[in-house]
């Protein structure tokens, strides 16, 4: 029983699944870190995947698609860094504002431009050489066989623990977030560092969106993401603002789903309810036995006033 | 909304504006107004009433007119457009097009006994002479996708990604099941319903589960498929569909779907309606009144 | 020097102009987006506002919409003012609805109908509040951040109903067969009456409307939390934890207990949203397995509605109305101009976005005047700036 259902494409599935969390959930966390809460992630995420799709049916190109998703998660981040930045704006609210604008304008387009659901042809698996056949405790099916953006997700999280940790621009963006005062004091410039994580972490919510719509899905429908980029932001209050937990948070989050999703086609009599609920009550449970310990920035959701 | 329904829309506006003017003509005119949960190029349930609708309109031409309104999955939004269709009193049939409206309907119709309404896919006119109830015998249509999927499959097993296990859904995937059985007793259906009619991602991912436990068909119902859709053609293997088309998007995997023709038992009410019975009566999409039809895809063209 | 009074009422009022402003300006984008799709502007704002309060059954069906996002909003004022963010308003909502309608139909017929009402209105109170109780006992106590927990006992709410709706809960009469998820209709004397306005028998205002006493319920709803954040010690230890939560400690306030109270109102005041939608207007539960087709994203807009009214209760009044007109009139404007539904929900992110926005000049209005008025109190407190050690 546990070996039908525990198999190497469960895990294989988790790591697809975590992947669109990964991109927009870093890239919140660089917002967080530098005292920003961008609420309205799903809302980008859907523009991101709509722009992708589009320029990916109409040149032929994923690539491209990529390119564009990351051009418009930098204008839609531009916005909203300039309404809760340079405008003071409560972020929360003005989140759920870009949300809603993102939901609606992505739909919006697709009726006009595209229609009705089609697919692109988007990014195919890539098998690494070599490591993709090994046989090993399903090595080979879980970790090598997928598309490039799964890889450059998981990427993303030494990538990003290293520019958190251990560069200039890192130690700006957590200046800016424990203690903006101090960070103006020293010559930082609140308002630039700021800017630049939301519009960093916009562009990564747009790849995430891109992630689904030419690599994963490869489809575009009204609200593709259900909702997913709320999960994101949530995981990033799971990792504690750190790539390493918010990688912990997607995967768990991830694997339960995939579990759940076999367990269900394996036909066991759970109630369907209660196997979908499942990686929510997970996900809560293990941050209650987590560690205790919080690095929540100072300064988030406070926009900042320089103190004459 | 595509260009002819807003210019339809213009032109009720117009003849309001024109106001009462003795208008011959306006009298003949049969209007519809018809909400529905999502949205009109969903490729299922939406979509085959708007293109009920569409092709209602394209055979009595100037003798019809309909307004519709999408996305409606705010049951309580379609509650307040429904009430103000029927204040308005110009329609003569309002159609709640949406199992979760039901109860609206029981509210509403009472208050406008002048007005027909109908609703689906229910056969409960909750005895009222002014309801008509319509639903689709979606497992005729399931039971034959089920045969041809299980005389197709190779492995042996055959997923079903379903969305909440209610109504025509669990019509569709209980004849899909009995129809692959029916064939082949051993075949394995592996079913999962995944709670949701929205949710792409999960509803993918429900369907790449199945094809890394061996199937080598699936299918599926509800406007969440689309992600399944893809998942047969990047595996190259045979996708059968139901309420709408999908033939175009799913190319050369779609194999058959059942598409639901509201518009044949929206000619019978409307011929109703105009004899002066606004009600009462529940009507079945079959395979035999023609209310449903196979159509074929370009598997293996 | 003009009277303080009159100046106060003058300052109030040109408070108003940037979110006035910040309307014109959204309409104005919202324009550009309606012209690029060949609709015509006029009728598109004349339609919205007409199906928001042209009609009388108009102006019931705002107040209607208003009513829960009210509920939702005070509660979030409550939470927001202990420094709770409170995302979980369509759980909670859920949760109030469920236990409300298992005590209505539970105990309906069984004892006086009033009293039926009272019970059913206190557990959906009381589950509402449970479960926003329990967000707040995990911030407090294991340090689960409540914005986590709160999307995802979202979640948690409407697999629940679904599972409940599907088995215990399920109208008998629809058993065995394969609709939609309900309930049974509760019983028409524990419904909430429709509110009517005036006497005259047959010349009330909103007679023949969906209009229903949770009106009153709500705004009943927001005299108390007004009192109760204001005058009363409970209020005053809640938003000194928001304002400071160290100095709160250093009082003596018991700083966790106060974030589960809070959460525990919050989640109370959704609750109650929740089976007032279930006795007032749609007299049973039933899903179509997502969470806004019961709550109609009531949960969400509550927070918004709060924020606009200034975390005040009172202020959260007109500000559901507003919004309960927008998402009302917005509907109208795709019924009478063929707008799609799209349009509309990107049109209403534009406000929401645009409105939030002008808050920093009302915001900077007030300091000037402040610093005008009291120098005293206006000096900017002195910022603690030890530089503090910023950890990896």
């Amino acid at each position: 029983m546990i070996d039908q259902i525990l198999t190497a494409s469960v895990f294989a599935a988790a790591l697809r699944l975590a992947t669109p969390y990964m991109f927009a959930s870093i890239g919140e966390m660089f917002g967080q870190r530098s005292g920003v809460l961008n609420l309205g992630v799903d809302g980008i995420m859907l523009m991101g995947a709509f722009f992708a799709h589009y320029v990916a049916l109409s040149t032929g190109s994923a690539v491209l698609g990529v390119g564009a998703a990351l051009v418009v998660g930098a204008v839609m981040g531009l916005a909203m860094a300039f309404i809760s930045v340079t405008l003071k704006a409560e972020q929360g609210i003005s989140g759920i504002g870009v949300y809603l604008f993102g939901l609606g304008m992505s739909e919006l387009l697709f009726q006009r431009l595209v229609g009705t659901p089609r697919s692109v042809e988007g990014f195919t698996d890539i098998y690494i050489p070599g490591l993709s056949d090994i046989q090993f405790l399903g090595i080979g099916e879980i970790f090598f066989r997928h598309n490039i953006l799964v890889y450059v997700a998981f990427l993303l999280v030494p990538i990003s623990a290293y520019v958190i940790s251990r560069t200039p621009f890192g130690l700006m963006i957590r200046a800016v977030g424990q203690n903006p005062q101090a960070a103006d004091a020293m010559g930082i410039s609140v308002a630039r560092v700021r800017y630049m994580t939301v519009i960093l972490g916009s562009m990564l919510a747009g790849l995430a969106g891109a992630s689904l719509s030419v690599a994963l899905l490869k489809v575009f429908q009204q609200n593709l993401t259900s909702g997913l980029g709320f999960i994101a932001v949530a995981l990033v209050y799971f990792g504690r603002w750190r790539p390493v937990g918010i990688l912990i948070g997607a995967l768990l989050f991830s694997f339960v789903n995939a579990l759940q999703l076999q367990v269900s086609a394996i036909g066991l009599d759970i109630p369907a309810e209660f196997a979908v609920m499942a990686p929510y009550v997970i996900t809560i449970i293990a941050l209650v036995f987590a560690s205790r310990q919080t690095e929540k920035p100072d300064a988030l959701t406070k926009p900042f006033e320089r103190g004459e | 909304m595509n260009k002819r329904v807003m210019s339809l829309v213009l032109m009720v506006l117009a003849a309001l504006l024109i106001g009462l003017l003795p208008s011959v003509s306006a009298q003949d005119v049969f209007r519809v107004a018809a909400v529905a949960p999502s949205a009109t190029n969903d490729l299922a349930f939406s979509q085959s009433m708007f293109d009920a609708l569409t092709k209602i309109d394209a055979e009595m031409g100037d003798a019809f007119e309909f307004v519709f309104q999408d996305g409606t999955f705010v049951v309580d939004d379609a509650a307040v457009a429904l009430r103000e269709w029927a204040a308005s009193g110009e329609y003569d049939l309002i159609i709640a097009h949406g199992s979760q409206y039901g109860a609206i309907v029981e509210e509403l119709a009472p208050e406008f006994p002048e007005t027909s309404f109908a609703w689906g896919t229910d056969q409960n006119t909750f005895g009222l002479p002014n309801v008509f109830a319509y639903t689709a015998a979606a497992g005729e249509g399931g039971f034959l996708n089920g045969a041809m999927a299980a005389m197709m499959s190779k492995s042996g097993i055959i997923g079903v990604v379903g969305p909440i296990e209610v109504g025509d859904a669990k019509l569709y995937v209980d004849g899909f099941v009995a129809g692959a059985a029916a064939i082949r007793p051993d075949v394995q259906v592996q079913v999962t319903y995944i709670q949701s009619f929205s949710d792409v991602p999960l509803a993918t991912e429900a369907a790449n589960t199945f094809v890394a436990n061996g199937a080598d068909v699936l299918t599926g119902t509800a406007q969440m498929v689309v992600g399944p859709i893809a998942v047969a053609k990047e595996n190259g293997i045979p996708w059968f569909g139901t309420q709408s088309s999908q033939a175009e998007l799913s190319e050369a995997s779609g194999v058959m779907f059942q598409v639901y023709r509201w518009d044949v038992v929206l000619m019978d009410m409307i011929a109703s309606i105009q004899g002066g019975t606004l009600g009462g009566e529940s009507y079945t999409l079959t395979l035999a009144n023609g209310g449903l039809q196979m159509v074929m895809g370009q598997h293996g063209s | 020097m003009p009277r303080p009074h009159a100046r106060a009422w003058f300052d109030r009022l040109f408070d108003l102009f940037p979110p006035a402003i910040s309307l014109f300006a959204a309409l104005a984008v919202a324009s550009i987006l309606l012209i690029a799709l060949n609709a015509n502007v006029t009728d598109a704002y004349v339609a919205l506002i007409t199906g928001a309060f042209g009609t009388e059954n108009a102006t019931a069906e705002t107040l209607v919409k208003a009513i829960p996002v009210l509920f939702v909003g005070i509660g979030i004022c409550v939470a927001f003012r202990a420094n709770v963010i409170n995302i979980g308003g369509e759980g909670q909502m859920i949760a109030g609805a469920v236990a409300g309608v298992a005590v209505a139909l539970g105990f309906g017929g069984q004892m006086a109908p009033f009293m039926v009402v009272i019970l059913s209105l206190v557990a959906g109170f009381i589950a509402g509040a449970l479960y926003g109780g329990l967000a707040g006992f995990l911030k407090a106590y294991f340090n689960v951040n409540e914005i986590l927990s709160t999307i995802m006992l979202n979640q948690v709410a409407v697999q629940m109903m679904n599972f409940l709706l599907n088995g215990p809960l399920l109208d008998p009469t629809e058993a065995g067969t394969n609709h939609i998820p309900k309930t049974a209709r509760i019983l028409a004397e524990i419904q909430l009456p429709r509110l009517t306005i005036g006497w005259t028998e047959g010349m009330e205002l909103f007679a023949r409307t969906r209009l229903h006493y949770g009106l009153l319920i709500a705004v009943l709803l927001a005299v108390v939390m007004y009192v109760l954040l204001w005058h009363t010690p409970l209020g005053y230890r809640i938003r000194a934890v928001g304002f400071n939560e160290r100095a709160s400690r250093y009082a003596g306030i018991p700083v966790r207990r106060q974030v589960v109270l809070a959460m525990f109102l919050a989640g109370g005041c959704a609750g109650l949203a929740g089976v007032v939608q279930v006795l007032g207007l749609q007299y049973r539960l039933q899903t179509d397995g997502s969470p806004a087709g019961f709550t109609a994203n009531a949960g969400f807009n509550g927070i918004v509605a709060a924020l606009f009214g200034g975390l005040n209760p009172f202020g959260a009044i007109p500000a559901s109305i507003f919004f309960g007109g927008l998402l009302v009139g917005a509907q109208n404007m795709q019924r009478d101009i063929g707008v799609p539904a799209s349009l509309i929900t990107a049109v209403n992110g534009i406000i929401v976005v645009f409105a939030v926005s002008s808050q920093v000049f009302v915001r900077r209005r007030r300091q000037r005047r402040l610093q005008a008025e009291s120098p005293v109190i206006a000096k900017p407190e002195v910022v603690e700036v030890a530089p503090r050690k910023v950890e990896a």
